[in-house]
């Protein structure tokens, strides 16, 4: 199994996104570097849309992701609910 | 003692980089500037391109056109990526209200079956010459000469994909996903649009890429868009069909923000010498006579037995724009 | 919020393939191949374009939204730096001329890709991979720009900024980036999306940015990383079409296979020799390090590219050959790097140094098997002689590689003593490479590499010096005369970090900044 990975700016907005990202995937490790958080997880990562709306008390679109993001690895597949990164092998 | 590192006053060493400062003196740069001037490699290049080994690989000779320096055209807007992107979100946003307000209130039930009709049978094929538009300027954005000019043109081209989602989504209103295949045939088949997709597709195989900015940018859109975002947005909004003018806010306003700078581009480079101005003006004699032979059956479809006058006055319109270029037409 | 009931909206993927897709036709008037002449010079075989996944589907007017909301954001943290002379913040001014490499050596290349993807963006039969290449190339002219803009404060007060734009071009080791991205452009379309799409964006760009920006976040250049940051988060979307785009030539046609493995085994090689500038700076040039060379290369090259590499296989995709020197070399290049740059210090537009005893610690600690034992008591002794005023600076000119256009700096795979040279011939000339992965790249297209323009030969023969100049003349100095030819400025841009403007200029502003005098 490889691992996948997703990054973000480390300010305000990204917060409850990262908190929504390890509260749906237990498995997920997350790193803190300067000015950068980098989330692991061992063959698929999902992010869900309702639960970063929950979080934010809003609606949200996850093609929002775009603008804190920083770098992500693994297969992307995005629809209306979920973002989801994984490898396939 | 912690001093505020704001009050401290330092000189600095220079105010821009050498090449701007070579065109404009030392002295504060805009950021259009400095993100424009001179930034394509001109003189050393390694290799010659696989697929066009006659030529380097950005070089002077892919256009007729001459310039002593590709840098005079310059875009009024001054538009870098920055201000780009920031002056279109706000139309966007703009447009977003106007599609919602639509979607939300049933406008699009409100509109004359007649002018909806018009709207299906021209507008939504639109789409397609729209896409042509956004293929000849990336083509332009790729392979002509000078951020000045190639920087705009991606963004031009941007615009016309911009500009086909929006006809795409108007299609969607107004008919669903069928008003899409309705339109796609009438593209590939029906007689009235044949002239248009065949001077589109003559256009697409352009090789000289000032010849395919004045066919497209000046020609094509400067006949096109003042009858279908113009006279036909007039007839929409007296006719009780404003909800289709909604939809096409953008386009309107667009083409008034962007003719100017098509203007700026031919102007300068009209005036930069006899022989430039003997082919523009000669190019758009071309493609003025194709466009309006292209045009003349779907003026019909928009305004009946009127077409002819519609399209005369469009056509007066283009030009003394294009005299006021400078050009000889 | 939603009083009405919610009308059935159409969904993602169906409304984005109504938006791209849709607006496509097959031509009658033109044929299609004139319409799309560089389709299939390459011998790559596609049957149905419609079986293209867009894995982002972003339509324009969410671009725009997107965008402009990233940039909103990003200058309002350039302007904040600039009032608030952020530039004194750095931890110290050794760290500018990591920035001045990054200036003159990378965002020209952003210019390049912008190009290079409006040219992909227009010579695609498909309707879905020419929106991904558009918008991509929308993204590097981006790129390009507001690393102009941030790095153009740092132009105002330091040497070495001021003429990106004529250096790129001429001086010796920028021929090293410059050919990378001339020899993709000057490739078909296909190539041109392994090269950049796949190679340099998917494989590659994260050991650029995301190190070196987590660098300038430690050395306190907040304008910098925020530029970089964000300039990554477009990547994201690119390294994604890449990915797609080798898939989807894999999935296409199995005569495909071994073209795309060619292309894949010569751009990783030709890649990782350009990141050797990188693997540089990361050790030498950031006062405050992050994580060594490389500790990088293992995470985003080793394990990342490994993942990658894993998932390839099921297409019949080998690991690049090279991959097995690379591990012997991520313990060396930097170093070698380094000790070429410091005595070449007299030709370049940033000024270099050698470590102190603390950095000198840091880097047997990160580098156990090669730096006491290959390079420390080189480095020591230059320090020891610098301080006793004999700064050295080697005044021959180096050999370079024929295809990767690096002086030959580079060991054996097998020996770190010995320089590695490889000879090949061609049309009864002799070439020469820097390892068995350039000779392979030269081996297999001598045609192109030959007509390669190397800054060393160029000044040998007399092509590297003002119009006027007279080589023959009494008392003519080559180098001073090559050195005004790059427009770099002696005494001012170049030599040692010590005694430099930059040095004297950073000191004394901060000075200002944190006294009450």
């Amino acid at each position: 199994m490889s691992t996948v990975f997703i990054a973000f700016q480390a300010n305000e907005e990204s917060r409850p996104i990262v908190e929504a990202v390890l509260a749906d995937n237990p498995h997920a490790v997350l790193h803190e570097s300067p000015a950068m958080v980098k989330i692991d997880a061992e063959g698929k990562l999902v992010i869900k849309r309702e639960s970063i709306e929950e979080r934010l008390g809003r609606d949200f679109d996850l093609q929002e992701l775009q603008i804190n993001l920083i770098t992500i690895s693994g297969h992307l597949d995005e629809d209306d609910d979920e973002f989801t990164l994984a490898w396939k092998n | 003692m912690q001093i505020d590192l704001r009050t401290v006053s330092i000189k600095p060493v220079r105010q821009t980089f050498d090449h701007i400062a070579r065109r404009f003196g030392d002295k504060p740069a805009s950021r259009y500037q400095e993100g424009t001037y001179d930034l394509q490699q001109t003189d050393i290049f390694h290799y010659r391109p696989l697929w066009e080994p006659e030529h380097r690989l950005f070089d002077q000779q892919r256009t007729q056109v001459v310039m002593k320096d590709w840098y005079a055209l310059k875009d009024p807007r001054q538009y870098y990526y920055g201000s780009y992107t920031i002056a279109r979100a706000r139309q966007q946003d703009a447009a977003e209200a106007n599609f919602d307000m639509v979607e939300e209130r049933g406008l699009a039930d409100t509109i004359p079956a007649t002018f909806r009709q018009i709207a299906l049978a021209l507008l939504v094929p639109l789409r397609h010459v729209e896409w042509g538009g956004n293929m000849n300027n990336s083509f332009i954005s790729a392979y002509g000469y000078g951020t000045a000019i190639t920087q705009p043109c991606l963004y031009h081209a941007m615009d016309h994909l911009g500009i086909a989602q929006y006809l795409t989504r108007l299609g969607l209103v107004l008919e669903g996903p069928a008003a899409l295949d309705t339109a796609k045939d009438a593209w590939m088949g029906d007689p009235r649009w044949q002239e248009m997709r065949r001077l589109v597709e003559d256009v697409l195989v352009t090789q000289d890429w000032f010849e395919l900015f004045v066919a497209q940018n000046l020609v094509l859109e400067g006949l096109s868009y003042p009858l279908f975002f113009d006279h036909l947005d007039n007839e929409f909004s007296t006719n009780g069909a404003t909800a289709i003018s909604m939809m096409t806010r953008f386009m309107a306003e667009w083409y008034a923000e962007s003719s100017k700078w098509v203007d700026a581009q031919i102007k300068v480079a009209a005036a930069e010498s006899a022989e430039n101005r003997g082919l523009i003006s000669s190019w758009v004699q071309h493609y003025r006579e194709r466009v309006g032979k292209a045009l003349a059956p779907l003026a019909e479809v928009a305004f009946g037995e009127r077409a002819t006058a519609v399209l005369g006055d469009v056509t007066a319109d283009f030009n003394s724009r294009c005299a006021k270029l400078g050009l000889a037409i | 919020m939603d009083m009405q009931a919610t009308k059935k909206k159409v969904g993602l993927k169906e409304k984005y393939a109504h938006m791209t897709r849709g607006l496509g036709w097959e031509t009658t008037y033109q044929p299609m191949n004139k319409v799309f002449p560089y389709a299939e010079f390459e011998g790559i075989k596609i049957h149905d374009w419609d079986k293209w996944e867009d894995p982002f589907r972003l339509t324009m007017d969410a671009y725009w939204k997107y965008q402009a909301e990233k940039e909103r954001k990003l200058y309002a943290v350039l302007d904040a730096f600039a009032q608030n002379n952020g530039h004194l913040g750095v931890t110290d001014a050794r760290y500018i001329n990591a920035l001045k490499l990054f200036l003159t050596g990378i965002s020209p290349l952003e210019y390049v890709a912008h190009r290079g993807f409006a040219a992909a963006g227009r010579n695609f039969p498909g309707v879905g991979p020419r929106v991904a290449c558009l918008m991509q190339s929308l993204d590097e002219v981006r790129h390009a720009q507001t690393q102009i803009h941030a790095l153009s404060n740092y132009n105002k007060h330091y040497n070495g900024f001021h003429d990106f734009k004529h250096m790129i071009e001429r001086v010796w080791y920028l021929s090293v980036p410059k050919s990378f991205f001339d020899d993709a452009f000057s490739a078909g379309p296909f190539e041109w999306m392994i090269a950049i799409g796949f190679s340099f964006e998917y494989v590659l760009t994260n050991l650029l940015f995301v190190p070196f920006m987590s660098g300038a976040a430690y050395n306190g250049d907040m304008g910098t990383v925020t530029v970089g940051f964000s300039a990554q988060s477009d990547e994201a979307r690119h390294m994604t079409l890449g990915l797609e785009c080798i898939k989807f030539m894999l999935e296409q046609d199995p005569d495909n296979l071994p073209i795309v493995q060619k292309w894949i085994d010569k751009w990783a090689w030709r890649g990782t020799r350009v990141l050797t500038l990188v693997g540089m700076m990361m050790d030498y040039m950031l006062p405050k390090r992050v994580m060594s060379w490389k500790e990088a290369w293992e995470i985003y090259f080793e394990q990342n590219g490994g993942a990658l590499f894993n998932d390839l296989a099921r297409y019949g995709i080998k690991v690049p050959e090279c991959l097995s020197q690379t591990a012997i070399d991520k313990e060396h290049i930097s170093h070698q790097a380094w000790a070429t740059f410091y005595q070449y210090g007299g030709a370049s537009d940033f000024h270099t140094w050698m470590p102190t005893d603390e950095e000198m610690d840091w880097l047997s600690a990160k580098y156990p098997n090669t730096f006491d034992k290959y390079y420390r008591a080189r480095f020591t002794h230059w320090r020891d002689e610098a301080e006793k005023g004999k700064r050295f600076y080697n005044g021959t000119l180096p050999m370079l590689c024929q295809v990767c256009q690096i002086p030959m700096l580079f060991t054996e795979p097998s020996d770190p003593t010995q320089i590695c040279y490889r000879e090949s011939e061609y049309q009864g000339e002799k070439y020469h490479t820097c390892s068995d992965g350039c000779k392979h790249i030269f081996d297999d297209e001598p045609e192109k590499y030959i007509q390669a323009w190397l800054p060393v030969h160029q000044i040998y023969q007399g092509n590297c010096f003002n119009e006027g100049v007279d080589p023959t003349a009494p008392g003519f100095d080559p180098l001073a005369e090559v050195l005004k030819w790059y427009h770099v400025e002696h005494g001012r841009d170049n030599l040692d970090f010590e005694g430099s403007e930059d040095q004297k200029n950073f000191a004394a502003w901060r000075g200002l900044a944190t006294k009450n005098v």
